[in-house]
């Protein structure tokens, strides 16, 4: 095993860009961080402001790259990353951040703080220094192909009980489709209906489409864990699969890492740009709906929210997206206090959920999405994220609320017109 | 010393020297940032990275209701003290004509009592701010030395500046020289400080916004 | 003849021969109660002044002239009417002052010899001018140089009052680059008590108001820390100007015939030195009270203040820079786009580097 400090430190040095410095140069340390972060606001805890977790990728640059630094670093001034620092941070930097990047959009000189933290994670990976959940789910993804450790038979299990309950064939390794849908390892264990309900929609509106044996997984680990170059080789599965099967766009499924992996830093993982495009399955219902071919027959009457993933609202850009899609096929939809690019993270993404140590803390910061929940009083959450409905529902659980979660997508095939 | 020699040499020779370390220094600092570059964004645009950059340098100075609420106090003070601090540096006669005789360009003043009330503002701001950072938690967990520096070099010449007005205490041209030099001394460390944020927090909100724009997300 | 008629008179007091002269005792109390008020004493002084007055002896008096230009001189002695302040320094036995006298050359200085002697440890020493100690031919008088005259002359003397900003600061010869070497009064002088009276010219009443607590009190008035008297030189012209309100309102005149001019708007801008300038002009005024620079028009120069020659030019708002900022800010930033490219280069050529040596991150990597 070949993790280390100085590996760690590397990757720290590699991280540092313009961006990096110009934050860094503009922190004034006011705090206001703190009052945007879920695991500071609800724990009371200053360590756990984000600006304190980037501590570690600060000092390299602070030593490496600016002149005061390396002249401070010629008399031993300046301050050093070691392992006590690293062993320090890693619960602030991996169990106290969801990259969620509420942050980063409070920050009043701009700072893009979950930036920060996910460049951090590079070097605390390298150094040994992640958590042992996430080096599983990592280690399962390249070597399984799924974090979850679903493998392909368990996908056509799943694909067959679709198709007998549907009587609809499933299109798989469909050379040529317009699009290729990915999944995420929890849809296909635990809600298997999402691929039912694709599979409806697709089928009314007459798109073509398939999944591929060979790139079906959505998740990306490496993103989470904070090591490109695995990232890289996950994304590059997908890549090879999308090409072979020559599809014009890939649908991200209902995951909110997953989009921001495949979608955002997808092709800057594997070096180049696509020669597909990459679509969230709520940004193809929404263009369905757009070309009315997303025709419904009932609607939902009891009271609804959306609860806002972050990496495919706020860091994603998908916002209006499940809004217009709501609208279409909702009575009585409630916004909650902040919502939107501002809403607030579910306290599970970034990793935190693979990651049992974090479990904790994970429901504590919960209080916040419950505050926000107890303000509206919804009869059910929709949601677009795997992740975000598990979290919740098993948080929910935690705190005996009684409210349904709803995937977006099976809520829509639900109205759709026969 | 004298106290017209110690204002001559700081209207002279302390202002030369202060002048070419500030400019000099903060070109340096904003090279060193901006050499560093950055990656080409490889993904497919959802957005404009360029308007998204501009449109946060903007946005960024107005938060929405909420965030407005959780860190009010943090907002209200920092609105006041760096109001008064600008208008107060730029918009005091006697400043216009150093940026005038300094840069050739100058502009209309402020009346003087608004100027004086300003200031006072201003000071009564900092010292506020800096009682919370000596008393709140976040504060205190973050504080370094330097943001006592930083306190200290900008509340300086705001005091000494009131001082020099007013005429209290000294003899007016040691109240004038030290306000001067207070500047001087805020100058040559700005490069250096927490201060350099009046430069670089355009250069991280642009790049804030146009990481969010890319993807069509108003940051 | 001279000599007999001075020591004839200087057994008079002061009461004695203002009687002498015909100045009634009304007028004389009237003078008392203005030098009261003048020199900020409470108007229960009024009598303690008079009788000190009335019983002063004439004292003997030595005024030397360095590197000046006769403009102290000047001022004193062109006054208007006979006044009482006039008849004040008439009453002095100036026993030597190289404009004034009517004695030349080796009568001259016998004169200042002989008061000296007569008067050691009891005459006024008064000074304008610097002196030069670059080299002592630059000012000599009689042979003798300034620096060996004041030191002779200053040892007898009871005090020294330093007239005029050359004597008393050095003053325009003392300009950069000073030349001549020329220094003050207090820069040579330690063991004598000295009044500064600067100003270039200072104003006569205030000369005669000094001479005139000397008499009464028979010490020196209080001085500020450089040695100035309080009651002329405790408040700045600029607290005292009848510009003031339009500086605290922010009206200034931009030239000197622009409307801010005409409306006698606050001249700060043209480069006005009231507010770091000490003195007694915008109350006491000049000639015969008529008025005083500002009130011309014309923006105080500072003249009271030491090195007031310096100060970046007379038409150099106090809050400007004094030395051209511009061109060096120009070449400090080409100078540091250059350093900074540098720097900025050593950063790149560092991130290069390690992204250059990036070793592929594998599964056992994540584990020590």
């Amino acid at each position: 095993m070949s993790a280390s400090l100085e590996k760690g430190i590397h990757a720290l040095k590699e991280q540092v860009d313009s961006t990096v410095a110009a934050f860094f140069s503009s922190c004034v340390h006011c705090g206001m961080c703190a009052d945007a972060c879920l695991f500071y606001t609800e724990t009371g805890e200053p360590e756990r402001m984000p600006i304190n977790k980037v501590e570690p990728l600060r000092r390299i640059w602070k030593s490496e790259y600016t002149l005061l630094g390396r002249i401070g670093k010629l008399f031993g001034l300046t301050k050093k990353v070691d392992d006590k620092l690293l062993t320090e941070w890693e619960t602030l930097v991996y169990d106290s951040c969801t990259l969620c990047g509420r942050c980063s959009m409070v920050c009043p000189v701009g700072n893009d703080i979950a930036l920060m933290i996910r460049k951090t994670r590079e070097g605390m990976a390298v150094a040994g220094h992640a958590p042992e959940g996430l080096i599983g789910a990592t280690t399962r993804a390249i070597t399984i192909g799924s974090p979850m450790g679903v493998k392909l038979p368990a996908l056509q299990a799943q694909i067959r009980h679709v198709e007998e309950s549907t009587g609809k064939t499933i299109p798989v390794d469909v050379e040529g489709a317009e699009y290729m849908l990915l999944l995420s390892s929890m849809e296909i264990m635990n809600f298997p209906e999402f691929i039912e309900a694709v599979s409806k929609i697709f089928d009314r509106a007459g798109v073509s489409w398939t999944i591929s044996t060979e790139a079906f997984e959505a998740t990306n680990s490496g993103i989470q864990i904070g090591v490109s170059d695995l990232a890289a080789e996950l994304v590059q599965r997908i890549v090879d699969a999308a090409e072979k099967l020559k599809v014009k766009t890939v649908i991200s499924p209902e995951c909110g890492h997953a989009y921001m992996a495949i979608r955002w830093e997808g092709p800057n993982l594997v070096g180049k740009p696509f020669s597909f495009k990459v679509r969230h399955i709520l940004e193809v219902l929404n263009e369905l709906r757009e070309q009315g071919k997303l025709e419904i027959s009932s609607r939902e009457t009891q009271k609804l929210t959306y609860h806002d993933p972050c990496q495919i609202s706020r860091r994603g850009g998908v916002i209006n997206e499940p809004r217009s899609l709501l609208d279409m096929v909702a009575d009585n939809f409630v916004e909650m206090p902040d919502t939107g690019k501002m809403n607030w993270c579910c306290g599970a993404g970034g990793g935190v959920s693979s990651n049992e140590r974090a479990d904790e803390i994970r429901l504590k910061v919960f209080q916040r999405k419950k505050e926000q929940l107890d303000a509206i009083k919804p009869d059910a959450i929709v949601s677009a994220c795997s992740n975000c409905r598990l979290n919740l529902e098993d948080a929910l659980e935690e705190y005996n609320m009684d409210i349904p979660l709803l995937s977006l997508t099976e809520m829509l095939a639900d109205h759709l017109a026969d | 010393m004298s106290e017209i020699e110690f204002l001559d040499w700081v209207r002279g020779p302390g202002f030369q020297i202060a002048a070419v370390i500030f400019v000099a220094g903060v070109i340096i600092r904003i090279l060193e940032i901006l050499m560093l570059g950055r990656k080409k964004n490889l993904a497919e645009a959802r957005g404009s990275e360029m308007l998204g950059g501009l449109r946060t340098i903007v946005t960024r100075s107005m938060h929405d209701k909420a965030t407005f609420q959780r860190s009010a106090f943090t907002i209200v003070s920092g609105y006041i003290f760096h109001t008064g601090l600008l208008l107060s540096i730029f918009f005091f006669a006697p400043h216009i004509l150093m940026f005038k005789e300094v840069f050739g360009l100058s502009w209309p003043s402020l009346p003087t009592p608004v100027i004086d009330a300003l200031a006072v503002i201003s000071i009564i701001a900092l010292l506020t701010i800096i009682a919370r950072r000596m008393s709140n938690k976040v504060m205190r967990f973050l504080n370094t030395p330097g943001d006592y520096l930083a306190w200290l070099l900008t509340i300086t010449p705001l005091v000494t500046g009131y001082m020099a007005f007013h005429r209290i205490g000294l003899p007016a041209p040691t109240l004038l020289a030290i306000h001067i030099l207070s500047v001087e001394i805020l100058l040559v460390l700005f490069p250096f400080t927490k201060l350099m944020h009046a430069f670089t927090l355009f250069m991280a909100r642009w790049y804030n916004g146009a990481i969010s724009g890319y993807r069509g997300v108003a940051s | 003849m001279s000599d007999r008629k001075n020591t004839a008179q200087a057994d008079l007091t002061l009461g004695e021969v203002l009687r002498k002269r015909g100045i009634s005792r009304r007028s004389f109390l009237k003078f008392c109660a203005a030098t009261a008020s003048m020199m900020a004493m409470p108007p229960s002084m009024v009598p303690a002044i008079a009788a000190a007055l009335e019983k002063a002896r004439r004292p003997s008096v030595i005024w030397l002239s360095f590197q000046e230009c006769t403009g102290c001189t000047e001022s004193l002695t062109r006054s208007h009417s006979t006044t009482i302040e006039s008849l004040i320094f008439d009453h002095i036995s100036l026993d030597y002052h190289h404009t004034l006298q009517a004695a030349a050359g080796t009568h001259a200085e016998a004169a200042r010899i002989a008061s000296m002697e007569e008067n050691f440890g009891k005459y006024l020493l008064i000074v304008d001018g610097s002196i030069p100690m670059g080299n002592p031919g630059y000012s000599t008088i009689a042979g003798v140089s300034n620096h060996d005259m004041l030191m002779e002359t200053a040892k007898g003397a009871a005090a020294v009052i330093a007239v005029g900003t050359c004597a008393a600061y050095g003053g325009i010869p003392h300009a950069d680059p000073n030349p001549t070497g020329a220094v003050s009064v207090g820069d040579l002088i330690k063991d004598k008590p000295i009044i500064n009276v600067p100003g270039c010219p200072p104003i006569p009443v205030v000369i005669t108001g000094v001479l005139t607590h000397f008499l009464t009190f028979g010490e020196l008035p209080e001085l500020d820390h450089i040695g100035r008297p309080m009651a002329f030189y405790g408040k700045s012209i600029h607290d005292r100007c009848y510009r003031r309100p339009f500086y605290d309102k922010g009206l200034f005149a931009e030239t000197f015939d622009d409307e801010g001019a005409k409306k006698g708007w606050c001249l700060y801008k043209l480069g006005c030195k009231g507010p770091t300038t000490y003195n007694a002009c915008a109350t006491t005024k000049w000639n015969d009270g008529t008025s005083f620079p500002i009130e011309a028009g014309h923006p105080c120069l500072g003249c009271s203040e030491p090195d007031f020659w310096d100060g970046g030019g007379f038409y150099k708002a106090l809050s400007m820079p004094t030395e051209n900022i511009t061109q060096n800010i120009i070449y400090a930033a080409a100078g540091a786009a250059a350093a900074g490219v540098a720097v900025g280069a050593l950063n790149r050529a560092k991130k290069s580097k390690a992204q250059a040596t990036h070793q592929k991150v594998k599964l056992e990597d994540l584990n020590k």
